[in-house]
């Protein structure tokens, strides 16, 4: 039989061999998670593909017919479906998918995207190992990110559905609304375990009752 | 701390930028023809100008984008923002008019 196990079995391989730049903060993200005032979290593995082009060109019309679009404004994200393209710069975008749209797990955008750009000028680039994600949510997440974050984030300046390049306890980051109360940050990698515990300190305070 | 005006993503604080020196200095038409002091010149001399300085940032934290502003080396005042490659924006204030009437 030609049809092996295989390439099931090298997924599932590939998977378990993966560390997330901050599995050790797992427990103490359960443990300094307020439910129903605060909640940070990892999402783990993500597939984040960094693409260059410009919008006007064919290629970028191309790649936009991938993605779902390709955001025109600081700010911006467009997609379709599960996979988001958060606006970066000008002529530059993140594309964000779930872990299952990685090719080492059987995805194809990764090549969707190279076949879109063909030979036109830019790049697709696989950048799923360079960033985790933070998940952030509940009514007090707002407070938590302004401690280290000199955005307006009050929600009549960042709104639900848009993403914003800066920084967050001096670490950069790209700063996404998904909802009222919830975030996505993306922090790089190696700078993921300080601010993962750089949050949980932030959360602290709300696990006591407000001084009046 | 300075609030520079982003062309492409809005005034943010000046932690995201980085500083990129006088703007204009033009890359020299043939560089093998200049003398060591010329070339030297090039690379490292630049003005100091007391009063409005062009100058290059990047916006290293946001959009990534190179861009010049004008800013008073004294008052920290930006004074215009414009992109990589255009001249320089003509700020002599107009000679205010009609003031005796
Ligand atoms: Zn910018």
């Amino acid at each position: 039989m030609a049809e092996t196990a295989a390439p099931k079995t090298s997924r599932v391989t590939n998977l378990s061999l993966r560390t997330s730049p901050a599995a050790l903060l797992k427990e103490a993200f359960e443990a300094g998670s307020l439910r129903g005032t605060v909640e940070l979290s990892e999402i783990t593995f993500l597939t984040m593909v960094g693409i260059r082009v410009g919008r006007d060109t064919e290629a970028g019309q191309r790649i936009a017919s991938v993605t779902g679009g390709l955001p025109a404004t600081c700010g911006a994200v467009s997609g379709t479906g599960d996979t988001s393209v958060l606006w970066l710069g000008p002529e530059e975008f993140l594309v964000v998918a779930p872990m299952e749209a990685h090719e080492s797990l059987g995805g194809d955008l990764i090549q969707a995207l190279r076949e879109a750009l063909a030979d036109g000028e830019g790049q697709v680039v696989d950048l799923s190992a360079n960033r985790t994600t933070f998940e952030l949510a509940g009514p007090r997440s707002r407070a938590v990110l302004e401690k280290g974050c000199s955005l307006d984030l009050h929600p009549r300046e960042f709104k639900a559905g848009t993403a914003l390049s800066t920084e967050i306890g001096n670490i950069p980051v790209v700063l996404w609304k998904t909802g009222d109360e919830s975030y996505r940050i993306f922090p790089r990698a190696s700078f993921a375990e300080f601010l993962g515990r750089w949050l949980l300190d932030a959360m602290r305070e709300y696990a006591s009752p407000e001084v009046p | 701390m300075l609030l520079i005006s982003c062309p492409n993503c809005g005034p943010r604080d000046e932690t995201e930028f980085h500083y990129g020196g006088q703007a204009h200095v033009a890359y020299p038409e043939n560089p093998n023809q200049l003398n060591d002091r010329e070339w030297a010149e090039y690379l490292f001399y630049r003005d100091n100008t007391k009063g409005t300085f062009a100058e290059r940032w990047v916006h290293s934290t946001g959009c990534r984008q190179w861009f010049n502003i004008l800013r008073d080396t004294v008052s920290y005042d930006i004074k215009a923002v414009y992109p990589m490659g255009a001249l320089r924006p003509d700020t002599t204030p107009a000679a205010p008019e009609g003031a005796a009437k």
